[in-house]
């Protein structure tokens, strides 16, 4: 498809060839400048390592579990934009004939001036020999780069198949455990603190997984009436993965005398994203789009806490869809 | 019981007078003449009398419901009974209290504005209230620096930086443990002072805290590998430094590749 583009290309730039040799037979306003075949073919190498930098970038995207793929995106973008830089001061040094002019231009209206303006700019393109070449080159960074940088949103959009970033391994009945796998008990959750818990028998390196505990006081319990069952004893879980750029949401704001201080809250520590803890996860400050997700807890009879259910919604950042599903075991 | 409503009236009247200008040291503060021939328990008393009671009633009560103070300061603030010594060590130590609006957030002071007797007179008295524990001794020679790193990014990171040098959380601010004792983060660590989640010794054990205190000590000379710290606060500083250097290469490579017209 590509060479296809490449070769129409070449076939206009040589039609329109004939037409300026024509031209050049009359008087040239530029000197003639020495041909720098060398240099064009630098030029011409260097657009298409950037198209080839451009490509890898989209590559390197497409590659899914790339280890340091942040490094190789920076890389393969910033090469892309490099090259291309690179070609931009080649061909302004060598195929861009340098004239200093003394006078100023005149008033740009007249007729005769416009067309010489014309002639200057086509016949200052005269050194270049492979004019077809050279913009087919261009046309191929330019538009790789463009594409590369349209890539991440592809992301957004519903082309890629979401289902497993709805999956978590919170199921009913599943024990929360704290970081060493000892399970927790409804009696080991105390007010003003919390805890930081994970499914028993998972991973915990999953963004599924890790969740954030707190007991909330009797009086300021104020989750809406589907979701009453599940806090136990005014315990509450809610996912600890941010619902604007996954960090981990490690703040929690408890205060001492709620009458003079901010209320209860729980915040994440990279954009201040502020969840109410006793309103179901409610976002009450900062660029998080949906209310934390909260998992339904039960105890068993001997007092260790189990999940009820699977969360409420979908872990972590938002794609195309994520209000329309539910999380799944 | 009416004659020392009378002196907390005038006391608190004093105080609130006074308290634009509480950037100045130990003013605005209502001391006893005879301050220093007064038992500790008896100096304690008219201090809390003179400089606590108007917010934490004059029984440490607590007031909970903004009662009318002086000018537009209105009177309200927690009870102290069951509080203990530790809290009232920590509050006045750090110069969080005496605050001089309820509704700002305690920030540390220097210098305090009570002296050393007196503050040990009030923490007395806050202790006659009953409950409460007492003020710590923790020992952070015997702590581990590398397990307190741990802990520290796992507990206190996410809010203080793992520089500990504080910052932000929406609502308040978090203040740099640069100044703390280690008595004091011992302190806070139990009591979560404003809005600062509490730790039982089942979440952090005292020999845990023994670590988070070296490594909190341990923050204030950082190894700087680079051979300069920039602050240790983290990438907004390191980024400004990248966007200097990125600067000066970009104004380079601008000098290099153009030319200069002469005419």
């Amino acid at each position: 498809m590509r060479r296809l583009l490449a070769a129409l290309l070449l076939w206009l730039a040589g039609g329109r060839r004939k037409r300026r040799e024509a031209e050049e037979e009359r008087e040239r306003i530029v000197a003639p400048a020495p041909k720098a075949p060398a240099a064009e073919l630098v030029v011409v190498g260097l657009l298409f390592c950037a198209a080839a930098a451009a490509v890898a970038f989209i590559v390197f995207y497409a590659i899914d579990g790339l280890r340091g793929h942040t490094q190789w995106f920076g890389l393969a973008f910033g090469g892309s934009l490099g090259f291309l830089g690179a070609a931009l001061i080649v061909w302004s040094k060598k195929l861009v004939p340098v004239e200093e002019i003394e006078e100023n231009y005149p008033e740009p209206e007249h007729p005769e001036e416009q067309e010489a303006l014309h002639r200057i700019v086509r016949e200052s393109g005269s050194p270049v020999t492979r004019k077809g070449l050279l913009t087919a080159a261009a046309t191929a960074a330019g538009g790789a780069l463009g594409l590369a940088a349209l890539t991440p949103a592809v992301s957004l959009g519903p082309v890629f198949d979401t289902s497993s970033l709805y999956g978590t391994p919170w199921r009913r009945g599943r024990r929360l455990v704290d970081q060493d796998g000892k399970p927790l008990r409804v009696d080991d959750i105390a007010e003003a603190t919390f805890y930081t818990a994970y499914p028993e028998g998972a991973s915990q390196d999953t963004v599924g997984a890790p969740l954030v505990v707190v007991r909330i006081p009797a009086g300021e319990m104020a989750l809406p009436a589907d979701r009453v069952d599940w806090a136990v004893e005014g315990i509450v879980a809610y996912s600890k993965i941010c619902t604007h750029a996954a960090c981990a949401v490690s703040l929690y704001r408890k205060p001492l005398f709620p009458p003079t201080a901010p209320r209860p809250a729980l915040v994440c520590p990279c954009h201040y994203s502020t969840f109410d803890p006793a309103r179901a996860g409610k976002v009450l400050f900062g660029p998080a789009g949906r209310a934390l997700p909260q998992l339904p807890l039960r105890a068993d009879r001997r007092g260790f806490l189990r999940a009820a259910g699977n969360f409420s919604g979908p872990v972590g950042p938002s794609w195309s869809g994520v209000r329309t599903k539910g999380a799944r075991s | 019981m009416s004659g020392r409503s009378a002196l907390a009236a005038a006391c608190l009247v004093a105080l609130v007078g006074a308290a634009p200008a509480a950037a100045q040291p130990r003013s605005g503060v209502a001391r006893p003449d005879n301050g220093d021939s007064l038992s500790l328990r008896d100096l304690g008393e008219q201090l809390y009398a003179g400089n606590c009671s108007s917010c934490h009633g004059i029984d440490g009560r607590g007031v909970r419901s903004p009662r009318p103070g002086a000018g537009d300061v209105p009177s309200l603030g927690p009870s102290l009974r069951g509080v203990g010594e530790l809290a009232a060590d920590f509050y006045l130590r750090t110069g969080y209290m005496p605050l001089g609006n309820p509704y700002d957030q305690p920030t540390r002071r220097d210098p305090l504005q009570f002296s050393d007797r007196e503050i040990r007179a009030l923490v007395d008295y806050v202790g006659s209230f009953g409950g409460g524990p007492a003020i710590p001794s923790p020992h952070p020679e015997r702590g581990n620096v590398a397990e307190g790193q741990h802990l520290f990014t796992e507990h206190c990171g996410g809010c203080h930086q793992v520089a500990a040098k504080g910052g932000f959380v929406t609502g308040a601010r978090v203040p740099p443990l640069d100044d703390a004792s280690a008595t004091q983060v011992a302190q806070s660590v139990r009591i979560g002072p404003y809005v600062m989640p509490r730790f039982s010794t089942k979440q952090i054990s005292d020999s845990q805290l023994d670590s988070i205190i070296a490594y909190v000590q341990r923050t204030r000379h950082p190894p700087d590998r680079g051979g300069w710290g920039i602050g240790n606060v983290g990438p907004i500083p390191e980024g400004m430094v990248t966007w200097f250097l990125a600067a000066v290469v970009l104004v380079i490579t601008c000098v290099l590749i153009g030319e200069r017209v002469r005419s």
